[in-house]
């Protein structure tokens, strides 16, 4: 019986959110197993060494980054060989690549962007968001021994403190990789840091057409703000991406964020919820962003913004 | 080139909710349908694949008779013809995947979509699920797509969005990020020769075991909650304005 972690890494580093996995595999009580998959396994296994964790299991590949299948047969061999009780993965891109075809071959009991876990005598009971992140649920996995959970990043504060776990190596896969990482391409710049910025006025989808969009960067300007945007702004092409606060952009912690008909979908509020001072303007009185603003108003934004006008 | 995309009609909250007797899910009459977001660029991304080399776009959903709205909506965009396999339960992503599969595979595609996610369980597993029933190679959160021979090209978007770029092989799953292209409104004309479009019924086969089961369903607590500022618009922008002169010093 044990907790199966799986570490992710970029580019040589380990990513944060394997640190938050291993917190939560603590709060399960089993021995917990970290799982390095890489071409350099030693780099990362005194990065995931950390208090807590029991044993480190390594598995050299040829592939220096992500690619799905070979991550798929890893973990599916250390699952058959290890049989652990829970399997966690962070709810991150690279997961979505392999994690539901495991559960699918394997039938596992299975749930992504996890946010709180609770080892229960019944047996594992989970919470998760549904519908807009506006109701919560406690999921359970009856019929199920074995469950593959991927964990919402930054809903667990990073494991640390030196560990002492056992190291010891695991046989590559050795099937085929269908789907082969070429190269990395930076996201443009832009004109603008918004990550160095005091004061991020950010709006979203509240705005209706891009139309209106020079009336808030006008307003940003008057108020000594730099404007930000959420993703439904740049998946529509009204600005470039790289304005764009959340998991899929950039992470901001100004002193003062002012969001302007944002609803706060949980990968936006991944980008900003530790900003110093968050001030919400939405219609929607049950909008997500009011759970982690500090100020809010329930009111109409182009009201609201023609009267900061006329203040500055 | 046969593109087949799995579509999902979504659910949203209205201004109310109430919970089913059994607390398991909110009761339908307080929940909007949609197309989910990310079907609508899937769908689009296969129509520009199509109209620039010829072939045929089929769209596959997994419902009750309602969701044949969303699926219309497809159709009035430029796809050829859908399948709805009918299921009046609510099933799990690796169950909608196992009720997909076997449809899908008769099909014989080039391409198979789905989007990232849907907007109400935001699972991000029905389409990787799929590839692993049909065993097509995948690429999950994918923005840009260039075919080429017996494989494509793809950006896949990571965290903080670093670009991916990949090269899979052909046939092939690939789950669609919104913001890939502009899916297109459909005209009125078109709304009306999607009536006609031929939309197959067929049944639901054995989904298996459920990957999960919610147990109860809640509205959560607001955090420590968020001060209130109640007032006239200028009253709003007023206090506003106290805050970030006060916190931004």
């Amino acid at each position: 019986v044990s907790t199966v972690v799986v570490a992710e890494h970029l580019r040589g580093e380990v990513r944060p959110v394997t640190l938050e996995l291993i917190t939560a595999a603590k709060e399960l009580g089993d021995p917990v197993t970290v799982v390095v998959i890489a071409k350099d396994p030693a780099a990362a296994t005194g990065q995931v060494n950390v208090d807590g964790v029991d044993e480190i299991v390594t598995v050299q590949v040829e592939q220096e980054e992500f690619e799905n299948d070979v991550y798929q047969q890893a973990v599916e061999q250390l699952i058959a060989e290890h049989r652990p009780k829970t399997v966690l993965l962070g709810f991150t891109v690279n997961s979505m690549g392999y994690a539901p075809a495991l559960a699918a071959k394997l039938g596992l009991g299975f749930a992504s962007d996890v946010f709180s876990i609770d080892a229960q005598a019944s047996g594992l009971v989970v919470e998760r968001a549904f519908y807009g992140s506006k109701i919560h649920a406690e999921v359970e996995f009856p019929g199920h021994d074995q469950v593959l959970l991927l964990l919402r990043p930054t809903a667990w504060a990073p494991a640390d403190g030196a560990g002492s776990a056992e190291i010891r190596d695991f046989p590559a896969p050795a099937g085929e990789s269908r789907a082969k990482h070429k190269e990395f391409v930076e996201v443009a710049t832009g004109d603008v840091d918004i990550t160095t910025a005091d004061f991020l006025l950010s709006v979203g989808r509240g705005i209706g057409d891009k139309e209106n969009l020079p009336q808030f960067e006008e307003l940003a300007g008057k108020m000594g703000a730099t404007l930000s945007v959420s993703r439904p702004i740049v998946d529509q092409g009204w600005m470039p991406n790289s304005r764009q606060v959340g998991q899929s952009g950039k992470t901001v912690k100004p002193k003062v964020y002012l969001a302007l008909g944002i609803s706060g979908a949980v990968q936006h509020l991944a980008g900003m919820k530790t900003s110093g001072t968050i001030i919400a303007v939405n219609s929607d009185p049950e909008a997500a962003i009011f759970n982690v603003a500090h100020y809010g108003a329930v009111v109409d934004l182009f009201e609201v913004a023609e009267e900061l006008e006329k203040l500055y | 080139m046969k593109v087949v995309v799995c579509v999902k009609q979504v659910a949203s909250l209205g201004d109310e909710v109430e919970f089913t007797e059994d607390e398991r899910d909110v009761d339908p009459d307080f929940l909007d349908y949609a197309l989910n977001e990310w079907d609508a660029y899937a769908t689009e991304e296969a129509l520009r694949l199509t109209e620039a080399s010829g072939g045929e776009v089929v769209v596959v959903s997994v419902g009750p008779e309602d969701a044949e709205d969303s699926m219309r909506r497809c159709l009035a965009m430029g796809a050829d013809r859908g399948i709805r396999i009918h299921s009046e339960e609510t099933l799990d992503p690796i169950q909608v995947a196992r009720a997909l599969a076997e449809v899908v595979q008769a099909e014989s595609p080039d391409l198979v979509f789905t989007g990232v996610q849907s907007a109400d369980a935001v699972q991000a597993a029905t389409g990787t699920a799929l590839a692993e029933l049909l065993d097509l190679p995948r690429v999950a959160v994918v923005t840009k797509i260039e075919l080429g021979d017996g494989k494509a090209t793809v950006n896949r978007e990571l965290e903080g969005g670093l670009i991916d770029v990949a090269e899979v092989d052909t046939p092939a799953l690939l789950t669609i990020q919104t913001g890939i292209n502009e899916p297109r409104y459909a005209t009125l004309r078109a709304i009306k020769q999607a009536e006609q479009k031929e939309i197959e019924v067929r049944q639901l086969g054995d989904v298996g075991e459920a990957a999960y089961r919610v147990r109860k369903m809640f509205v959560p607590p607001k955090g420590e909650g968020a001060e209130m500022l109640n007032g006239s618009p200028a009253d709003v922008a007023a206090r506003i304005k106290e805050i970030v002169e006060e916190r931004k010093a």
